[in-house]
């Protein structure tokens, strides 16, 4: 499955349907408001907790395809762990270990906000399609320089990637495997090489763009009419 | 690496959006220097570079690996400012299509590794440069050297805002010492990446090199003998 696709969920559902501008200010709104909620009102978090599962029953996205993603948050739950061990504050005992009591309700915050927000996260990017997406962002006045340059990588996503896999194929047929730092000058130069290659070949976008006509701003709409493919 | 929501607090999060926001201003008006009318095109691909180039798992021993951040890596190939858009539209799309990084810490992430880790690493690159003979060769030490400190400095801004709007009280000093330490040891490995990459660059593209352009520029062309053929004849 290609890159730019890993995460989305397609369906036909409510939340799949909404426009993608209204979704993201959603999130934005709904992040705001839990980052803003007090450590100790523990109710709350349980109610986002069921808004979103709510939000992700309507959209029937699968659990388990949710879940599978949420290990981007692992460096931070190792962070919240420590935690507890170097805040100030009164120490009470858990488990034997005595650990600082302000140390742990912040951590216990934290991992309920980060999950609340990758979960949240994850329901947008499982029911927009990327295209909509920038749709939507040029709606929240981005600026359009911005969106343009997200929608070429979004649009060469899975060229690069796919550029770098070959790489990758070519170095194993040939026997290596990186095992230890002594093989990264070979890494580094096929990252040199994927650097020319992708230069290269926005240079080569370029010309075929001014040779459609392209007068440096992208007709309106365009990008939508070009994703539908 | 990417602060996701919820380690700072709104004001916070909400300051350094501002700050992100004048920064990518800033950096929209800059890119236009470095790229003329190819930007967009150009500044995409790049873009798509930086992501796909996290992929590569550099392995580091005893079953564990580290990838490349990238910050200083593409200061040193496409220019300062064109290097904070294309981490900028990185964490962009991390944020929204990857729900990497927090949507409320995106402000926060795009301040941390676009603002200060291409800047921090375009300043240091070019103080390097300097000092170092004017040859396209001295541009991977300069770039070793700008990733080596771009990767801490980030770090430390980072405690820096966790002191102010962190969720908990923590020590300041120890925790600064900490995460400062521990990312001195990750720009090492950044450090040793950046150079070999931007060196073979250099090596087969150095026009292609944002950094070595002032020192490619000053080579003249020159009329050299071919000694050996003369010698054979």
């Amino acid at each position: 499955m290609s890159v730019g696709h890993r995460l989305l969920a397609p369906g036909d559902s409510p939340v799949h349907r909404c426009p993608a501008h209204l979704k993201v200010l959603g999130l934005l709104g709904f992040m705001l408001l839990v980052v803003a909620t007090p450590a100790a009102w523990y109710p709350a978090y349980g109610g986002y907790l069921l808004v979103l599962a709510v939000v992700i029953g309507v959209a029937r996205v699968p659990p388990l395809h949710l879940l599978r993603r949420m290990v981007v948050e692992v460096p931070f739950v190792v962070f919240a762990i420590v935690l507890p061990f170097v805040a100030h504050g009164e120490q009470v005992e858990v488990l034997g270990l005595m650990v600082s009591q302000p140390g742990l309700v912040a951590a216990g915050t934290l991992l309920a906000k980060a999950t609340l927000g990758v979960l949240a996260g994850l329901t947008l990017a499982a029911t927009t399609e990327p295209h909509d997406l920038l749709v939507g962002l040029e709606r929240l006045r981005l600026p359009s320089m911005l969106v343009q340059i997200m929608s070429f990588m979004v649009r060469y996503l899975d060229v690069v990637t796919d550029d770098l896999r070959r790489q990758h194929i070519a170095l194993s047929s040939r026997g290596f495997t990186a095992r230890n730092p002594r093989h990264w000058p070979v890494l580094a130069r096929s990252i040199g090489a994927l650097f020319i290659r992708s230069f290269e070949r926005g240079e080569r976008i370029h010309l075929a763009m001014l040779s459609r006509g392209w007068s440096g701003k992208m007709p309106r709409g365009m990008s939508s009419e070009m994703s539908n493919r | 690496m990417h602060v996701p929501d919820g380690f700072l607090d709104a004001p916070t999060s909400i300051a350094t959006g501002v700050v992100a926001a004048a920064g990518v201003g800033l950096a929209l008006r800059g890119a236009r220097k470095e790229l003329d009318e190819r930007t967009a095109p150009l500044a995409g691909l790049v873009a798509t570079f930086v992501f796909a180039t996290q992929m590569v798992n550099f392995p580091v021993g005893a079953g564990t690996s580290g990838h490349l951040l990238g910050g200083a890596l593409a200061a040193a190939l496409v220019g300062p400012w064109t290097g904070i858009l294309v981490i900028t539209v990185v964490l962009l799309v991390q944020g929204l299509l990857f729900a990497d990084g927090g949507l409320t810490a995106l402000g926060t992430n795009i301040t941390l590794m676009g603002l200060i880790g291409v800047g921090v690493g375009w300043l240091v690159l070019v103080a390097v440069r300097s000092l170092l003979p004017r040859r396209p060769a001295s541009i991977a030490p300069a770039a070793a050297v700008a990733a080596l400190l771009s990767v801490p400095a980030a770090a430390a801004a980072f405690t820096l805002l966790f002191a102010v709007g962190g969720a908990a009280d923590i020590p300041f000093g120890k925790v600064l010492a900490a995460m400062v330490g521990w990312h001195v040891v990750i720009g090492i490995g950044e450090a040793v990446i950046t150079a070999l990459v931007v060196g073979s660059v250099v090596a087969t593209r150095p026009d292609l090199v944002y950094a070595a352009r002032p020192l490619v520029r000053a080579r003249t062309l020159e009329v050299r003998r071919n000694t050996t053929a003369g010698d054979a004849a």
